[in-house]
């Protein structure tokens, strides 16, 4: 009855792969400089940031377009995935910073003579990739526990995810807190022993973000065509009907809860090697709004919607901050009225109610 | 189907104790003593207004009962402590002998054979027919085995038999939204017939049908009496009379009067608070 895609839905999904895994790579590698077709290095660094930021514009499409649960701040687990790719990444810079120590710089700056407990194996990679899946997973996991036991929801949940990443914004402020403070990290050279700033690397990075916005949009859509999925969307329309037939809503708010948190984490963890910094203002409330409206631009709970609104909207941000740099703010702004008052159901749904037709034929 | 089979199985049957908490398998219910639900000297109140005041009722195995009573009666307030949305402050709830409907959560009260049908027609408006009595029928409602979970041709074809006894054979492809308001009353009451629950509670389930559909809605009861144990709460008394066996009065949050229908009509006090208004 529900398929994962349709033939049409697969041969787009193939073209968008190829296109992001093929042509990318050649436009930049390839195709020498200073051909028209060339793709700078400044443009492969910026498709691979607006990459990882659909992936989480999925990871919130799957609990709020689909849960019907509204965070406002997906921003702190997107972050979190961050720092801790950052942390390997800091490891990696040697004895190569300012100061030539084999601590960070941040650290020598405050006069450490050792690493805190808590950067403990953070020099091997594969403790830091599962750092960067458990640290979300885990907050996430435990924060959900508590707030959807005590049946928190709607407008309440968003405001405390809200003061959630707030909080940790103020925490990561800190010096003291022991990673890098307002500066957060920065100046990497290399990942896995290999300089991080050449072309082939962004293009590595760019082709990993790539496959993992194509395997989180699978999983994702397998997820919402499965039985799992109707029962989501059915807690979103009517969660007292959802537990009257049975099911404990808890647990499916959870499950989602916490894997849309990890996907997040894993877009941190690449946005990081490819924007080259990583700091506290990622956990700023603003941000984490920023996600739900890249997902209410494109349309809720279609997924497609939540990439088209990613891209769409970083992509107006990134053109108007270039163009009108002092006035960019207010076509922003103007989008998003324009937005809300015009397509409630986003670019998506208003595309599907173009294509429906007029006068519907009775069914 | 397996409800069939019930009234002779549930004789033969050992009473399973305590042990039923883990696994709420319907078919271990010990209904030995004849009653299905027992609700004993239950009090419930909200900012000291007293909704059910020492309410006592007992419903038998089969039995169709119907409870009416004037707004603000407990009828609500009562389904909402059977179902477990409301923990009673005093007294005690049981399912069958064994199962304390205090101790459970909703789901797992939906798990041990209670459905409900709320007064407003709730079902899923953005899924198809289909995909509603799909989602309600009984099965593993456990997380883990939703993902994989795959409908058997056997499921299909209960769902299939549920929409053509519900009347929405050529409706599984609608969405539920769409339907008129008779269609969705009786999808949601398809969707608790999937659950094959023991014990149905009504909350008005004719409010706002026409009086062919309310005819079919009596029609349907009656069948289901007997098979399954059914609670109506209805305002409609034409409707009652139709249906009703034994009635039961509820007035600020206790019971008033109970008997069969002709003399709870009859009875004074009923008429003073109820239906002589």
């Amino acid at each position: 009855m529900t398929r994962l895609f349709s033939a049409r839905g697969w041969i787009a999904l193939a073209a968008f792969a190829a296109a992001l895994l093929l042509v990318v790579p050649v436009l930049a590698l390839v195709v020498p400089q200073g051909s028209a077709l060339h793709l700078s290095q400044y443009w492969v660094g910026l498709c691979g940031k607006f990459l990882c930021y659909a992936i989480v514009a999925l990871a919130m499409d799957l609990v709020w377009g689909y849960a019907g649960i509204l965070s406002l701040g997906h921003g702190l687990f997107f972050a979190l995935g961050g720092y801790a790719m950052g942390m390997y990444l800091m490891r990696q810079i040697g004895l190569d910073g300012v100061y030539h120590s084999p601590l960070p710089d941040f650290m020598v700056f405050l006069d450490w003579k050792a690493y805190p407990w808590y950067w403990s194996f953070t020099e091997h990679f594969w403790y830091c990739a599962a750092l960067v899946v458990l640290v979300p997973g885990l907050l996430a996991y435990v924060f959900g526990w508590f707030a959807f036991r005590s049946r928190i929801k709607g407008v309440y949940f968003a405001i405390i995810t809200q003061a959630l990443t707030y909080a940790a914004l103020l925490l990561f402020f800190r010096n003291d807190t022991g990673f890098g403070g307002n500066n957060g990290f920065t100046d990497f050279k290399r990942i896995l022993g290999i300089p991080i700033a050449t072309p082939q690397m962004r293009v590595v990075l760019f082709m990993l973000s790539a496959g993992a916005l194509i395997g989180s949009l699978l999983l994702a859509r397998w997820l919402v065509s499965s039985k799992f999925g109707r029962v989501l969307a059915a807690i979103r329309d009517a969660e007292p009907r959802v537990m009257f037939c049975g099911y404990n809503t808890e647990h499916y708010k959870l499950f989602v809860w916490t894997l849309s948190a990890v996907l997040c984490g894993i877009a941190g963890a690449l946005y990081v090697p490819q924007v080259g910094i990583i700091n506290p203002s990622e956990m700023s409330p603003a941000n984490s709004i920023e996600i739900a409206i890249w997902v209410a631009v494109g349309g809720r709970g279609t997924l497609v919607g939540a990439l088209l609104g990613a891209f769409a909207v970083n992509g107006a941000k990134s053109f108007f901050t270039q163009a009108f740099p002092e006035i960019w703010l207010y076509f922003l702004g103007l989008l998003f009225v324009l937005v809300t008052l015009f397509l409630p159901q986003g670019v998506v749904g208003a595309l599907r109610l173009l294509r429906r037709g007029k006068p519907a034929p009775a069914a | 189907m397996s409800s069939m089979a019930y009234s002779t199985a549930l004789d033969s049957s050992p009473p399973s104790g305590e042990a039923v908490y883990g696994r709420m398998a319907s078919e271990g219910l010990d209904t030995s003593h004849g009653a299905i639900l027992y609700l004993d000297d239950i009090s419930v109140s909200f900012d000291g207004f007293k909704a059910l005041n020492k309410l006592s009722l007992s419903i038998d195995v089969g039995e169709l009962r119907c409870v009416i009573g004037p707004n603000g009666a407990g009828k609500t307030t009562m389904m909402d402590v059977i179902t477990g949305k409301t923990r009673p402050d005093e007294g005690t709830a049981f399912f069958g002998q064994t199962i304390d409907l205090a101790r459970l959560s909703e789901a797992q009260i939906a798990q041990a054979g209670i459905g409900r049908k709320f007064q407003k027609p709730t079902i899923f408006e953005q899924h198809t027919v289909f995909e509603n009595l799909e989602l309600a029928m009984k099965s593993d409602k456990r997380v883990r085995r939703t993902l994989f979970a795959r409908l058997s041709s056997e499921a299909r074809d209960r769902i299939a038999a549920m929409l053509e006894r519900v009347g929405l054979a050529g409706a599984a492809e609608r969405v539920a939204g769409l339907l008129s308001h008779g269609q969705k009353q009786w999808l949601e009451i398809g969707m608790l017939l999937m659950q094959e629950p023991r014990l149905l509670l009504l909350d008005e389930p004719v409010a706002g049908l026409s009086d062919d559909e309310t005819e079919r809605t009596a029609e349907l009861f009656l069948t289901l009496a007997g098979k399954h144990s059914l609670v109506v709460v209805e305002h409609d008394m034409a409707f009652i009379a139709r249906i009703a066996r034994k009635v039961t009065v509820l007035h600020e949050g206790s019971v008033l009067a109970e008997g069969p229908h002709e003399q709870v009509q009859a009875d004074a006090r009923v008429i003073e608070v109820y239906l002589g208004r």
